[in-house]
């Protein structure tokens, strides 16, 4: 194989090389803990708050509103449990999606197990919440909106001022994942009410392994990780200092050149999308039409399971995901594919391909090229493709 | 994740396609579960002549029908319905455990074939 071509930048991004430079003195010169009062020390606290002020300014928050983490399932964690359990006098009551990841998703029902109740919103057929559905959902236990920004796998964005707003009327705390969106979307949390929000260094051309919460000031929040007197004693243990760094640098890049990325990923995907619409019958796109990341497309390619789809894409040097059983692990299909309401065959057999930084037309172009014979393939080697060919 | 030989009979599977006027048909599974297997069977005096299959699944279903095929052809139905899972699956050099069920698949897909075979031609 000689070809090989990324389109899973949802899964994870590579380290961009300006990233990698800022991270690698701090593993080798830099490397002192920033809790020591002697000068590795103080250079190592120094990249840490400068690296807390470039997400803050990346963000529209405050410095001290940033707290790093190892991660977006930490930070989501962080989140609904530090909230859940810091504000019990007031409620017990969390409102969230039911196409949320399952950071959220999985510690919602473990909240449920020690007695807080969880509304999970219904999607659209496009994986959009309705505003009503949330104003109807509060209710005066309600402590948290927990509704992620932008959807890993179809790509839908949600209306996030119109839910802050919503959030501040009604003096509910409001968390968004925005684990996807950071490096596609605009995001200023105090113009959109945004109080709390969870990052990831590495879908952004970021280290793996680190992340961040934002916390507006005055949030009531518990501790998840307890131990040191690390981040203002919020959240325990040595600093991963070069992560850091990396993410400090990684969401710098990513704010400034948002535009042109949009531009680049926005053209690419149009094409991708349009060619694999008019090339392949019996193709259905998942998500919003117009409100999804630039980088994302996200098919159903009736009669074919996922899986064999990507083994074949794979062997044609194409990495790509898949929202079927058999690559989710389990014995369903994506839970983002059932919430807007796709049937068990179909989301067997959907295809998430996003783009990024270093693809090109000419990627989408192979990618134009090897698909429709793979899923041909495919189809020919189905049952169920058969009673389509007779007329059934 | 899979053998060598679960690739190779992904990628070249045997005896793929249909039969017209198959002497027995099997389907199994279902298609909100993700796995359909159809095998068709030509039987001669209750020797298996041909066998070809139809799969919607993953890699490992198509795989266990492509070497479940393999098993069966030029055998008696006798000889057939002896086929298990198991031996699907040493003879790919094995399975990831959660794809073991598409062999139990393949195994039922075989005696399905089978069973209307002997339903149609009155051997029961």
């Amino acid at each position: 194989m000689n070809k090989r071509i990324y389109l899973d930048h949802s899964a994870t991004t590579k380290v961009k090389p300006e990233v990698l430079e800022e991270m690698l003195p701090v593993y080798t010169e830099y490397y002192g803990n920033p809790s020591s009062i002697y000068s590795f020390g103080r250079e190592a606290k120094k990249l840490v708050d400068q690296a807390r002020m470039r997400v803050a300014k990346a963000l529209g928050a405050l410095p001290e509103e940033i707290f790093f983490t190892a991660g977006g399932s930490e930070s989501d964690n962080w989140v609904l449990k530090g909230v859940s359990y810091a504000n019990k006098n007031r409620g017990n009551h969390i409102i969230t999606t039911s196409i949320e990841h399952h950071a959220v998703l999985h510690t919602c029902e473990q909240l449920e197990k020690e007695g807080f109740e969880v509304t999970y919103l219904p999607v659209d057929n496009y994986g959009m919440i309705r505003i009503e559905d949330l104003k109807a959902a509060i209710t005066d236990k309600t402590i948290l909106i927990s509704i992620m920004y932008a959807n890993n796998e179809i790509g839908t964005i949600q209306p996030i001022e119109e839910i802050g707003k919503i959030a501040k009327e009604r003096n509910i705390y409001f968390h968004t994942d925005a684990v996807q969106a950071i490096g596609n979307v605009k995001i200023d949390v105090k113009a959109q009410n945004i109080d709390m929000l969870s990052l990831s260094a590495h879908k952004f051309y970021g280290p793996k392994g680190v992340g961040a919460l934002y916390i507006r000031k005055g949030t009531k929040i518990a501790n998840l990780i307890t131990g040191g007197g690390q981040e203002r004693g919020r959240r325990a243990g040595t600093e991963n200092v070069p992560g850091i760094v990396g993410l400090g640098k990684a969401i710098e890049l990513a704010t400034e050149n948002i535009d042109s990325y949009n531009e680049k990923l926005l053209k690419l995907r149009t094409k991708l999308i349009n060619g694999v619409m008019e090339k392949i019958p019996y193709t259905r796109l998942n998500g919003h039409p117009e409100k999804r990341l630039p980088g994302n497309a996200n098919f159903c390619f009736e009669y074919i399971e996922g899986e064999s789809l990507l083994l074949n894409l794979d062997m044609k040097g194409i990495a790509a995901s898949s929202g079927s059983a058999c690559t989710s692990g389990s014995l369903d299909p994506s839970h983002v594919l059932l919430a807007i309401g796709l049937p068990h065959e179909i989301a067997h057999g959907s295809l998430r391909l996003t783009l990024g930084d270093e693809n090109t037309e000419e990627d989408v172009d192979y990618v134009l090229e090897v698909l429709p014979e793979i899923v041909q393939r495919l189809r020919d080697m189905s049952p169920l493709y058969e009673k389509v060919k007779g007329g059934k | 994740m899979y053998s060598e030989k679960v690739m190779d009979h992904f990628t070249s599977p045997r005896n793929v396609g249909e039969i017209e006027n198959a002497d027995g048909i099997g389907e199994v599974g279902n298609a909100k579960c993700g796995d359909i297997m159809k095998i068709y069977l030509k039987i001669e005096n209750d020797i298996i002549k041909d066998v070809k299959f139809k799969t919607f699944g993953c890699g490992a279903a198509v795989a266990t029908s492509s070497i479940a095929t393999e098993m069966i052809k030029g055998k008696t139905i006798e000889e057939a319905l002896k086929l298990t899972n198991k031996a699907v699956v040493e003879a790919l050099d094995g399975l990831p455990p959660q794809k073991i069920h598409c062999s139990v698949l393949a195994e039922e897909a075989v005696k399905a074939a089978i069973e209307d075979y002997k339903k149609k031609h009155n051997k029961q």
